[in-house]
């Protein structure tokens, strides 16, 4: 059996994509096989090391478990949308100076998640960076330099939105 | 990733009426999917056995809490970041915003949804116990219409549940009634954060004078799918909370937990582990009494 | 000398080398290339443990004129993996030795048809007894390897273990258990390779020693050196966990290749890789003490024996490492160390950080306080009463010619842990509480570089070189895939060149391009490499001077102008050098006496746990790290490795265990086999102290592989601590806590109402 394949229709980082696929392929597959985008990584494939997460509509999403059907319409960012023109994310900013990535591999997921984590809750406490990140498993770090790259990251972020605001 | 996406169809009708008509015209030929935390694990393992999938992600009539002065509905799609993050379930039903926040990640949070956990009936379900110390009812829907039963009767055997072949689980009801009951959660598992419940118990109990007047015990992984403890409960209500009381309530689950040897614990540390959670909540107990 | 000149970029955090990229989402792994026609690969693989292959066949609802299929009669050369004993095959034969062994590969252009494709080839086995422990193993009753399942022995004697007993205070004797663990990189076993008649075979993959890989495809191939080439991609973690199997997978892929004429990738996912490449060795360390009254070490006498799996692979060597560490970082007069690895029919144990190492050391550390508490004595005492010192000489008669600071790394780290007052606490809070909180220790040493006279053997090559375009090159066989290998060799060329971090890089890991300057294992790199980089360099700028008019100071420019002048003249700008042994090194590879190693890192390392007794689970909370690991190149990598490593053996002692069935894993998913997550990694408090060694790169000895050695004892010697109960074997999960505790009567009742 061949399944008809289905035009799915969606914003990645920022950019309008039409894709023709399969509707149970994995986000995953589609971002890294028919969008080239393979910054985001499989480790797993069971929604348990986050080495996929994205961005969708907002959430954190393990892409290797969305069925790209589910993500028509949706507004995706992916690693490759971080870094806006030339300038680092201040989290890509504070994992190089901290120490943050190793390996590399669980890197882009775990930039996702706390993204995601430093959006929601700009000031985050340890306890708090530890349960946003406890979906992102690093093998290399034991996650100490981690926690610290995401504090100052946040920190960063919270003074850059202070100058904004002035 | 061991899936093969070309034997498998996935649909989504976009709103709960079409959905409920395609499962009318070919009842159980059709597998709903919603966050896929669980299908597109086994899609990924190629043990995905649903040949033909619909989706429910993004049905607006099946996302939604909605509180009454004495009830909460939330309906099968919430996710459980929605539960989490809903000031209602924090304030009147904390064991199940306590129970969100320990599935998986906050990715998996994000995608599974209430619906999808009670459907997929493991044993181990993390919400279950919550529910059951609640007295939830399921609500299920279908073109024929919709009924509702007790949670606690909605499992029946392993894996399999209550819902006729063209039934979608539309809604869990919830009564606001528990301000003044003593309540009690614990999932235990190998690890603190992303860990699969070895087992977990729940409870909900009111004290008079030194008597225990109603109790619920709500247990994950003592049985083949998430079970009230009534022997348990009925060795407890009624009776002043003493020594000779915990005990027999402890010697009565013992008896009760059915629980298995599997790749993750086995039964003795389970059944041993789950009476300890009893005591644990049973002294809690006490000292409320004592301050009350 | 360089090791106390002051330094720019030598011991500075500078960016990683490769980060950015790996920020960007732009680093490169091997599952992120295609190459031109592609074909996908996978392998069928045996079902049992052992057994006669009686038939293959293929059902016929496949289309299987679609797919390329190799076996071992495909094998050009010969059909076994040449590692050190060459007794493993590419592709299984007649027989199977394990479950997973592979037995025959398909290859598809559609990944999404293999699955069905492989469910389809039917295999017939005539099974044999199989032998899944090394109990069993050294039964000898079913022989599996060889003549008697010994892989390998070694036997260490220091002085007279048998003349001491008798007259000895105290002999205490103990039994101490390791499991396998898992290396868990989050990126699995991957390969690409090409065929071609004209140019032999290529492949580019996720791996840690290029030359293992490349002396494999040219046994497998029969191909001469410059019909072979191996490609390292950017590796996500490796833990030794990619230092052999590699080998397999790239031969694997090759073979395919060739078969259907097309680039082949081949791709494990989790579920494939947990069950079918290597794991870290289990082990059954026995040890019986001699002491005096005083507690002094009179005689240690250790029977240390591992379950090597169904091939010889690395046993050998992780066996020798285990055995150089079995008697720790004490002064003994006496000391026997009998080690021996059995053949079992389970999948073949390979390299691990540590390799030997913290199995050895889990026994030695345990066993310290085992001690202890048989002589009513402090486990402090006992260890600074028995510590090695400058001038003493260990389990082999080494001379410990360097300072040995292990009395100032215990003081720290019970300054910093406020070990004393916590123990006290504890004691006192334990009493009322259900939660029982204790705090434990280990020391340790950690060898850097191979044992022995292996890196004399080795002759390792390495060097720079200067390109055109103004880039200095560090041209290394050495691989980076997490551990900073790209970062610190580019400093270390940076610094004696007196250039730029920026102007120096990394020549692509390609065997066609680097020399084989040896694998990147066994803690070698900063140390063994990193020098040899260092008098590279040295020469380089000599070189410069005596041929090209550079001066004794220079700028940037004027020594990329020397470079051009010296290009003209004589060709090429390249230094190399070769490995040269520090003097005074000897070692009896017989005899297991001498120089083990070249240097020692040393460390304590404290941990505070908490076991819950209703749910029978201990957690660490948190933890402390003090070590002496020479000249720190990179403080930030450096403290990254430590708190890695020590996360990694937080898992090996509570929470990673390998379940298996009839020697095949079935715990091989992620969501069942649980290591630490950001939540379960307690505060990790880390110290260093630096004292340069003089043979190693700007004064480094080896980091990556200590901190893996001492949590495991540390942590189950806190829960002895805080339970009062013995525990000898990890990984020590809940369950294996309850009936521990259950067993030892040491449960009360819980405290109900």
């Amino acid at each position: 059996m061949n399944t008809p394949r289905a035009i799915i229709r969606f914003t990645v980082n920022g950019e309008r994509m039409i894709v023709q696929a399969q509707p149970m392929k994995r986000l995953l597959d589609v971002l890294r096989e028919d969008l080239r985008l393979t910054g985001t990584k499989e480790g797993c494939g069971e929604g348990e090391c986050g080495s996929c997460s994205v961005r969708m509509d907002g959430e954190l999403v393990n892409s290797c478990l969305v069925p790209v059907l589910q993500a028509e319409g949706a507004v995706i960012q992916t690693v490759e949308g971080l870094a806006r023109n030339d300038e680092l994310h201040p989290l890509q900013q504070a994992f190089l100076d901290h120490g943050g990535a190793q390996c590399g591999v669980c890197t882009p997921g775990m930039l996702m998640a706390a993204a995601q984590l430093i959006e929601r809750n700009p000031n985050p406490s340890i306890a708090e960076i530890r349960e946003a990140l406890a979906g992102n498993l690093c093998r290399c770090t034991g996650f100490t330099r981690i926690f610290e790259a995401v504090a100052v990251a946040a920190e960063k972020a919270r003074l850059e939105k202070v100058h904004d605001a002035w | 990733m061991r899936g093969n996406a070309d034997v498998h169809e996935l649909i989504a009708p976009g709103s709960l009426a079409a959905v409920l008509e395609l499962m009318a015209r070919e009842p159980g030929k059709w597998t709903p999917i919603a966050g896929g935390t669980e299908l597109m694990v086994a899609f990924s393992a190629g043990r995905l056995t649903a040949s033909r999938l619909v989706s429910l992600w993004g049905i607006a009539d099946l996302r939604f809490i909605e509180t009454t002065a004495d009830a909460v509905a939330i309906g099968a799609g919430a996710t459980f970041l929605d539960l989490r993050r809903s000031a209602t379930i924090q304030a009147d039903l904390p064991l199940i915003a306590r129970a969100s926040s320990w599935i998986g990640s906050i990715a998996n949070q994000g995608r599974a949804t209430l619906g999808g956990n009670l459907v997929n009936g493991s044993p181990a379900a993390d919400s279950s116990p919550a529910l059951l110390v609640y007295d939830a009812e399921v609500e299920l829907i279908s073109v024929r219409g919709r009924r509702r039963i007790p949670y606690c009767e909605f499992h029946t055997s392993y894996k399999s549940n209550a819902m006729a072949p063209d039934e979608l689980l539309y809604a869990v009801h919830l009564p606001r009634r528990w301000a003044h009951h003593r309540q009690y959660l614990r999932k235990v598992g190998t690890r603190r954060a992303m860990a699969i419940s070895k087992v977990a118990l729940a409870a909900t109990a009111l004290m008079n004078d030194g008597v225990i007047g109603e109790i619920r015990l709500g247990a994950a992984s003592l049985g083949p799918f998430p079970m009230r403890l009534v022997k348990t409960e009925a060795a407890l209500a009624g009776q002043p909370l003493t020594r000779e009381t915990a005990q027999a309530a402890r010697q009565a689950l013992l008896t009760e937990a059915k629980p298995i040897d599997d790749i993750r614990s086995n039964a003795e540390y389970r059944r041993t582990v789950a009476a300890n959670l009893l005591g644990e909540f049973l002294l809690e107990l006490r000292q409320e009494g004592g301050r009350a | 000398m360089s090791t106390h000149a002051k330094t720019r970029i030598v011991g500075a955090p500078v960016p990683r080398k490769e980060g950015l990229d790996k920020l960007l989402g732009r680093a490169r792994y091997v599952d992120d290339f295609d190459r031109e026609g592609m074909w996908y690969g996978a392998t069928v693989r045996s079902a049992i443990p052992r057994g006669i292959i009686r038939s293959i066949s293929f059902e016929p609802h496949i289309n299987w004129s679609e797919f390329a299929v190799a076996v071992s009669a495909d094998v050009p050369g010969e059909n076994r993996i040449q590692l050190i004993v060459a007794d493993q095959p590419c592709l299984a034969e007649s027989r199977v030795n394990h479950c997973e062994e592979p037995i025959l590969l398909l290859a598809h252009t559609d990944r999404q048809k293999l699955r069905e494709a492989i469910a389809a080839v039917r295999i017939e086995y005539d099974p044999l007894p199989a032998v899944l422990t090394l109990e069993e193993s050294e039964l000898q009753q079913v022989v599996v390897w060889g003549e008697d399942n010994l892989l390998k022995s070694f036997l260490l004697e220091k002085g007279d273990v048998d003349a001491v007993w008798a007259d000895a205070a105290h002999i205490v004797e103990g039994e101490y258990r390791t499991g396998a663990q898992e290396h868990l990189y989050i990126e699995n076993n991957g390969m690409i390779a090409e065929y071609s008649e004209l140019n032999g075979v290529t492949v580019w993959g996720s791996l840690q020693c290029p030359y293992y890989v490349f002396k494999a495809l040219r046994g497998i191939f029969a191909l001469p050196e410059d019909k072979v080439r191996v490609i390292q991609t950017e590796t996500g973690g490796a833990f030794g966990g990619k230092e052999d199997y590699p080998s397999i997978l790239a031969c694997h892929a090759a073979l395919l290749a060739m078969k259907c004429g097309h680039p082949v990738k081949m791709v494990y996912d989790r579920i494939e890789d947990l069950a079918a490449t290597t794991k870290r060795h289990p082990s059954r360390v026995r040890h019986r003490t001699a002491l005096d009254k005083d507690g002094k070490l009179l005689a240690i006498d250790i029977q240390l024996d591992t379950d090597g799996g169904a091939y010889a692979t690395l046993s050998s060597t992780v066996l020798s490492r285990a055995t150089l560490h079995a008697a720790g970082p004490y002064m003994c007069p006496n000391v026997r160390v009998r080690a021996r690895s059995w053949a079992t029919n389970n999948v073949p144990y390979g390299a691990f950080r540590g390799f030997g190492a913290p199995q050895a050391i889990f026994a030695m550390e345990r066993h310290m306080d085992e001690i202890a508490a048989a002589l009513n004595i402090d486990p402090v005492d006992l260890r600074r009463k028995n510590f090695l010192h400058q001038g003493n000489t260990n389990s082999t008669e080494q001379l410990m010619r360097e300072p040995v600071i292990l009395d100032q790394l215990l003081d720290r780290a019970l300054r910093e842990s406020d070990f004393y007052a916590k123990r006290e606490q504890f004691a006192h809070e334990n009493v009322s509480s259900s939660v029982k909180r204790g705090i434990g220790l280990a020391a340790f040493y950690h060898g850097s570089g191979f044992t022995g006279s292996g890196e004399v053997y080795l002759n390792s090559q390495a060097g720079v070189d200067v390109t055109p375009e103004g880039m200095v090159r560090v041209l290394v066989s050495n691989t980076e895939f997490g551990q900073g290998t790209n970062t610190i060799l580019t400093q270390i060329a940076a610094e004696a060149l007196s250039l730029d971090y920026g102007r120096v890089t990394m020549a692509p890991p390609d065997t066609g391009t680097v020399p084989n300057s040896g694998p990147t294992v066994a803690s070698r790199t900063s140390m063994v490499v990193g020098r040899l980089i260092e008098r590279a360099s040295l020469q380089l700028l000599a070189m410069l001077r005596a041929e090209a008019g550079l001066g004794a100071h220079f700028t940037s420019d004027e020594f990329f102008a020397a470079c051009q002048r010296y290009r003209r003249e004589h060709g090429e700008v390249v230094s190399l050098c070769r490995y040269e042994a520090p003097p005074g090194i000897h070692w009896d590879d017989q005899k297991y006496r001498g120089e083990a190693y070249g240097a020692y890192a040393w460390a304590v390392y404290v941990a505070q746990v908490m076991v819950d007794t209703v749910t029978y689970s201990a957690e660490v909370e948190e933890f402390w790290a003090v070590q002496e690991v020479g000249r720190v190149l990179h403080p930030v990598l450096a403290r990254g490795q430590i708190e890695g490593g020590i996360a990694q053996g937080i898992g090996y002692a509570l929470y990673e265990k390998v379940v298996t069935q009839n020697g095949r894993m079935t715990n091989n998913q992620m969501t069942n086999y649980i290591i630490p997550t950001a939540e379960d990694v307690p505060p990790i408090h880390v110290f260093i102290e630096e004292i340069p060694f003089r043979y190693g790169g700007f004064g480094a000895k080896g980091i990556g592989e200590l901190p893996h050695d001492g949590p495991a004892p540390a942590i189950l010697n806190a829960i002895r601590n805080a339970t009062g109960v013995s525990m000898n074997a990890i990984p020590l999960l809940p369950e294996d806590l309850f009936a521990r505790l259950s067993a030892a009567h040491a449960l009360q009742e819980p405290a109900i109402v």
